[in-house]
């Protein structure tokens, strides 16, 4: 297979050399990992305590380990913002290691869910849930928004000649730009059609984390879990895919397994946070970037540092969310637009070489 | 161009495809004039081609008054429009090079829509319907407005086509995030109508709001003459241009700066209406086996494309729907198809 493309830079360091395959963890790589578990509690405490009504640390503290607080408090902490944070967690770690798979695989570096059709196609499916179902609670939109997610990936797949064993990603990218295109479109007729789900879908569009109860995360936790399993031992492969087929294929490196694998585990995390929040763009984008920036090429901590940084930023992004209008709130997925469109600017002036 | 190379098989080619562009032509010209009398003759009253022609001269009584007064008018909207539209594309890709440098790609159309929705919705609270005039001001406005801003952040020693565009997906996610909450922020009633004019309508029905928009669309297009020499120039490379006495950065500007000016006019009177841009100039350069971008097919197929969009958008369903819809789903099929194709032959 030579699948090799000339003008392609790959995503992080040039100059990945088999030695640095077996590099234990450098200082710099495990003081970021360190220091991001530090910020990310800190976030979920803050993101516990930040809201409409400030509740101050202690209460917080009390709430959570079952000490003296009043009725109020209590629900909001643990009936609204618990589950809201602990939604915002997996989300974004799902939406990260997703993305940093998805970079790796296509060697395209601005490769994520959003891009590639994958969010479109869990969107799609919603809206057929809203309008051919009448489903209106998010924990019936799960099961659709996985299967779009799937059908979505596969479709960008075949047409971006996945099949004919190549890789090409410009044409994967393009391949998700047509899709996108064509199932907005359709999303755009249905809406139409039915002006009484016009709002439930326009809120679900937006990305929104306020309201979705444990009831919807906890149904998804456990297969968004399940994908991190097979996602994060996948780094290896990933490595030394990165070498270039051929020589993947002499160090006797199963290539379709890394690839169908990556998949898979992208479709469920890339629906799976879909199911959650709706389609949120540019978490999968930014935070592979940022790991890489600590990381270097090499893809197992890359995923590591994605697990970690994705929630820091997805909890960010949302805190950011309820401050922003307050005290009303803006739906996370517009917040996330707004910080990571700066990112993609930046990324393409900055580095001059950078090809698809 | 050039004949430097002088060799006998490209001379031959040379010479050979313009008698094929010219088929072309003449296929996409036929095929307007018969889809363009169908569909004259369809709606609610039923005319056949037979009676459609008598009616266009004039003479026949009531159904005239349905031809010329009901049908014409959004017939002619089309094909003016998808014109235009295809010629814009056919700019913008020949300069950036590139397929997916259409102008509903950079952000333009966002642009545009983000325009439309400050002056009716974040505004004055005044209708779509009621303010025209604020409409397609705010569509001027936001659309040029983002073309510059994302031809700035583009630019660094000169404004590459990938950098372009990659610059306006992200601006376009974000005056995208910006859209959403502002209808989401509206009463229901203002965002349903923004939301339809946001899906790119041809629903302008009578002469008296057809004409000014046409004429002010076809007060531009002679600008495009003035642009087709320097375009070639370009088109054969930044440094050739250059050694031909072009002036390659203010011409390339100039020249992006009527493309846009061309989406914009059509963009206030219909919305944005997604992918004509792109997919006429490739479908014609792919008819007519042309190196470049063909201005004069793209055009016919640009107006063809959009008249058979908008048949399909009026009576295809149950009720009609925007145009834009339909040549979204067209055009982003056509790419896909494309693609495809392409990783099977390769």
């Amino acid at each position: 297979m030579t699948a090799e493309s000339g003008t392609l830079r790959r995503p992080g360091r040039p100059g990945l050399h088999p030695h640095a395959l077996g590099r234990s963890a450098t200082p710099r790589t495990t003081l970021a990992l360190l220091l991001g578990l530090l910020v990310l509690g800190l976030l979920c405490l803050a993101s516990v305590s930040i809201g409409s009504r400030g509740i101050g640390m202690d209460t917080v503290w009390a709430a959570l380990s079952g000490g003296e607080v009043s009725a109020t408090d209590r629900h909001a902490v643990l009936g609204l913002r618990l589950p809201r944070t602990l939604a915002a967690v997996v989300v974004g770690a799902a939406l990260a290691v997703a993305g940093a798979l998805m970079q790796s695989l296509t060697r395209n570096p601005l490769a994520e869910p959003g891009l590639l059709g994958v969010s479109a196609g869990s969107a799609f499916a919603v809206a057929i849930a809203i309008v051919g179902f009448g489903i209106t609670s998010p924990l019936g939109y799960i099961w659709f928004a996985l299967a779009g997610a799937f059908f979505a990936t596969v479709a960008v797949a075949l047409i971006g000649g996945m099949s004919a064993g190549k890789v090409d990603p410009m044409r994967m990218v393009l391949a998700g730009v047509a899709l996108s295109a064509v199932l907005s479109g359709v999303i755009g007729a249905l809406r139409l059609s039915d002006p009484r789900t016009f709002g439930a879908l326009q809120v679900w569009e937006a990305g929104i984390l306020a309201g979705r109860g444990l009831d919807v995360t906890l149904t998804v936790a456990p297969l968004v879990l399940l994908a991190l399993i097979v996602a994060l031992p996948l780094g290896k492969g990933l490595n030394t895919l990165a070498l270039g087929d051929e020589l993947a294929a002499a160090l006797g490196v199963s290539l379709w397994k890394t690839r169908v694998l990556s998949i898979l585990a992208i479709t469920i995390l890339a629906g799976g946070a879909a199911a959650i929040a709706g389609p949120i763009a540019f978490i999968g984008l930014m935070v592979p970037h940022a790991a890489r920036f600590f990381a270097g090429a090499d893809q197992r901590w890359v995923l590591l540092i994605s697990l970690v940084f994705g929630p820091i930023l997805m909890l960010t992004a949302d805190i950011v969310a309820r401050l922003i209008v307050w005290p009303g709130e803006m739906p996370v997925g517009l917040v996330s637009a707004l910080l990571g469109a700066p990112v993609l600017v930046l990324l393409i002036r900055r580095r001059k070489a950078l090809k698809l | 161009m050039s004949a430097g190379a002088g060799s006998r098989t490209r001379q031959a080619r040379l010479t050979h495809r313009p008698v094929r562009s010219w088929l072309v032509a003449a296929g996409l010209l036929t095929g307007i004039v018969i889809l363009s009398i169908t569909a004259l003759g369809m709606g609610d009253y039923p005319l056949n081609p037979a009676e459609v022609l008598v009616a266009l001269t004039g003479g026949g009584g009531f159904d005239s008054t349905v031809v010329l007064q009901w049908r014409l008018p959004r017939i002619t909207a089309a094909l003016v429009f998808g014109t235009a539209l295809a010629l814009s594309g056919a700019l913008f890709q020949t300069l950036t090079r590139n397929p997916l440098g259409s102008p509903d790609i950079i952000g333009f159309s966002t642009g545009a829509y983000t325009g439309v929705l400050l002056a009716t919705v974040g505004l004055g609270g005044a209708t779509v319907a009621g303010g025209a005039i604020g409409t397609s001001l705010g569509a001027l406005i936001g659309g040029l407005g983002t073309a510059l801003i994302v031809y700035l952040l583009a630019y660094r020693d000169g404004v590459q086509g990938f950098r372009l565009i990659v610059v306006g997906i992200g601006i376009t996610a974000a005056l995208h995030a910006v859209n959403s909450w502002i209808l989401l922020r509206a009463q229901s009633e203002t965002a349903m109508g923004a939301a339809i004019w946001g899906a790119g309508s041809l629903g302008l029905t009578s002469w008296s709001a057809v004409l000014p928009a046409i004429g002010i669309v076809l007060a531009v297009t002679p600008l495009l003459l003035l642009a087709v020499r320097p375009l070639r120039q370009l088109e054969l490379g930044d440094d050739v241009a250059a050694s031909h006495g072009v002036r390659v950065e203010p011409t390339r500007l100039a020249i992006l700066g009527i493309g846009v000016l061309l989406t914009a006019l059509v963009t206030a009177a219909t919305g944005p209406i997604a992918f004509v841009a792109l997919a006429a100039p490739q479908i014609a350069r792919l008819l007519a086996r042309s190196p470049g971008i063909p201005l004069v097919n793209s055009a016919l197929m640009g107006a063809l494309v959009l008249l058979g969009s908008d048949l399909i958008a009026q009576q295809a369903l149950a009720q009609p729907i925007p145009v834009g819809m339909v040549t979204v789903v067209l055009g982003g099929g056509y790419l896909a198809a494309l693609l495809a194709y392409q990783a099977r032959k390769d």
